[in-house]
């Protein structure tokens, strides 16, 4: 456990890293792979005195997240081009919101799928919109397809045709069949519009002789407006809360983490307000205890700076840390029993026991 | 996982772990003059371990794993342990290697200057590879090119041939017993054999050549020469890469110029030799 232990160490202090020897690079990289979280060490140690063979991984690695970024930016450019004649408020939410916000951890932050918020009673819209333009259902099992429009927080997946990416189109941030019901519709209603997206900003600089791959861009140029929100700040920090501890099975905890550290300490500005504001806005959504666990565990693994009054440590914490830290030096996972636990309670957090066998009995069938 | 073996082939550093002995003893062997990481770090690590904690001795079962890992793969047997453990290498490199574009392609040298074969499982380009590497070139690698997006050179990356079936026997004519590694069965692709690059390969690894030819080879066809136009070379080079697409524009563009810069051809054989004197007859035209 040393590697996940000095990975914490980097991303908490980049300095850090320049007494780690050969072995414990190695080690340091095979956990930040597992943990998906290379190209944020990548981005956070960039500048320190590396090793050779390192520096020119982890530069590697910092051109490739950039890459990828851009990429995840198109593909809210085309969703948004999609939606465009709909006039519906589209809200962009995890690691595409991070990067079109432009906040601290998206610097090398992996991102999966677009993950979108959209007004409930405009699901039907959205997904005709979608599947007009090039996105296929991934899932043609009726029952999958069933589970997810009566259950779940968000259409069956779809895929585009021709780009090969995913998108996850959401009404809102936690199934429904979990007890916690966040407030989805005050989340739309508070987003706030992203930065200005790279692909329309006012002047683009055409490199000569590239005529033919500009022609995307004139077309989104012409389009320019704030049709892409993100969260509002507190809601941000509200969902990245729930995501990480009120679904799922604290799989790739640490990223998570580490985004919750970056937005806490991004978006407090010192104030008096900050802090009571956010408690208050997590108690609305019922996630006050998830957002407070969060918060603790981002202290004590990347020391994030919280109030005094939010420090009380919970009775399960050490739990939770042991499942966050639970990898080997070369990068397996370790503690089944804690992770076994952690599955199980995800599922039990997402739906009750009679629907959950249901659930089970259904999928172990179709085996 | 106590057996365990780290090395260097070409710009990558492996660090291999197994849960059994066997197939590390086998590395130790086949991977013995390759340079040692003298305290470097690993930047690939690969591991292949028990499909479930039992299988490590009731009907020893072999799961592919490392940095990267294919969750659904099929474990195969301990006999192919060997086996298993290279392709646990080349799916850390096919997954994870970002400082090169990758072609799946075999390579070799002379005079500074390299022929890169491309071409899918059974076209000869392993058997040819390993046949020239034999006479007066030097094989730069039979699975992997790695093209410098920076420079255009590609980087040697010379790991052990993988033959199979027929061009075992051919090779194994050529060749000290000392080269080979266990003849491994009833794999997906038939009966492999494991094959050291010759001294030379290893001793040079670290010296890059530039592409002067791009070569399609199509074992068993009708004997004959095809130009191929850049932008069909272009086609067949995406596809056969594992990491065009995460490299973006800089792989885009080391690959245009490639395709631009270096001719292409197509070419049919139906016997090694006739392959070999292919090549020849192909560079003797091309000299500069």
């Amino acid at each position: 456990m040393r590697a996940m232990r000095n990975l914490v160490v980097a991303l908490r202090d980049p300095t850090s890293v320049v007494a780690l020897n050969g072995e414990e690079w190695s080690a340091l990289i095979a956990v930040a792979r597992a943990e998906v979280l290379l190209g944020t060490l990548a981005h956070r140690v960039a500048g320190q005195l590396l090793p050779p063979e390192v520096e020119a991984l982890l530069n590697a690695a910092r051109i490739a997240a950039d890459h990828a970024q851009v990429q995840a930016l198109w593909e809210a450019e085309m969703c948004a081009s999609a939606l465009a004649p709909l006039g519906v408020r589209f809200v962009l939410l995890k690691g595409t919101a991070y990067a079109a916000a432009g906040l601290p951890n998206a610097d090398g932050r992996q991102i999966g799928d677009l993950d979108i918020l959209v007004p409930r009673e405009r699901l039907d819209e959205v997904e005709a919109a979608l599947r007009g333009a090039g996105w296929e259902w991934v899932k043609d099992d009726l029952y999958d397809q069933g589970y997810y429009r009566t259950h779940m927080h968000e259409l069956p997946p779809l895929i585009h045709g021709t780009r090969d990416r995913m998108i996850d189109v959401h009404h809102t941030i936690l199934p429904l069949t979990a007890r916690v019901r966040p407030d989805a519709a005050a989340m739309v209603a508070d987003a706030i519009p992203a930065s200005e997206p790279p692909f329309v900003s006012s002047e683009v600089e055409t490199p000569i002789g590239s005529a033919p791959t500009s022609a995307p861009l004139d077309c989104a140029r012409g389009k320019r407006d704030s049709r892409q929100y993100t969260l509002s700040p507190t809601d941000m920090v509200c969902h990245c809360a729930a995501h990480m501890m009120a679904d799922g099975d604290l799989a790739g905890g640490l990223r998570n983490l580490w985004d919750m550290h970056c937005l806490l300490s991004e978006f407090d500005d010192g104030g008096d307000d900050f802090w009571p504001v956010v408690q208050a806005r997590a108690s609305h959504h019922g996630l006050w205890s998830a957002m407070h666990c969060a918060a603790r565990l981002a202290h004590e693994l990347y020391g994030t700076a919280i109030p005094d009054s939010w420090r009380i440590r919970g009775n399960s914490d050490f739990l939770f840390l042991r499942c966050l830290m639970a990898r080997d030096d070369w990068g397996r996972e370790t503690r089944p029993l804690t992770r076994l636990a952690f599955y199980i309670r995800s599922h039990m957090l997402r739906m009750p026991p009679l629907m959950l066998i249901r659930h089970l009995w259904t999928k172990w069938r179709a085996r | 996982m106590s057996h365990r073996h780290s090395f260097r082939v070409g710009p990558v550093r492996f660090r291999i772990a197994s849960d059994w002995a066997g197939p590390i003893a086998d590395l130790k062997r086949l991977y013995a003059d390759y340079p040692a990481l003298g305290g470097q770090a690993a930047t690939a690590t690969a591991r292949i371990e028990a499909a479930r904690p039992w299988r490590r001795w009731i009907r020893p079962a072999v799961h592919i794993s490392g940095d990267y890992t294919i969750p659904d793969a099929l474990p195969l047997p301990l006999s192919q342990g060997l086996l298993a453990t290279e392709m646990a290498m080349n799916l850390q490199v096919a997954l994870g290697w970002r400082q090169h574009l990758l072609l799946h392609a075999s390579a070799v040298e002379r005079d500074g200057r390299a022929i890169i074969m491309v071409g899918a499982s059974g076209s000869g380009k392993s058997t040819l590879a390993a046949m020239l590497g034999e006479g007066d070139w030097r094989l730069l690698g039979d699975e992997f090119a790695m093209l410098n997006p920076v420079d255009g050179q590609l980087s040697p990356f010379p790991r052990l041939i993988s033959l199979k079936n027929e061009s075992i026997e051919t090779m194994a004519r050529r060749v000290p017993p000392a080269r080979l590694g266990p003849v491994i069965t009833g794999t997906p692709k038939g009966t492999i054999r494991h094959l050291v690059p010759r001294a030379d390969a290893i001793a040079r690894m670290d010296e890059c050549a530039m592409p002067a030819l791009l070569l399609f080879p199509t074992f068993g066809g009708e004997a004959g020469l095809r130009a191929v136009p850049p932008s069909e070379a272009f086609m067949r080079l995406t596809d056969s890469s594992t990491n065009y697409v995460a490299l973006g524009e800089p792989g885009f563009a080391a690959l245009t110029k490639l395709v631009r810069d270096v001719p292409a051809v197509a070419i049919g054989y139906a016997s090694g030799e006739q392959g070999v004197a292919a090549v020849e007859a192909l560079w003797a035209e091309l000299a500069p």
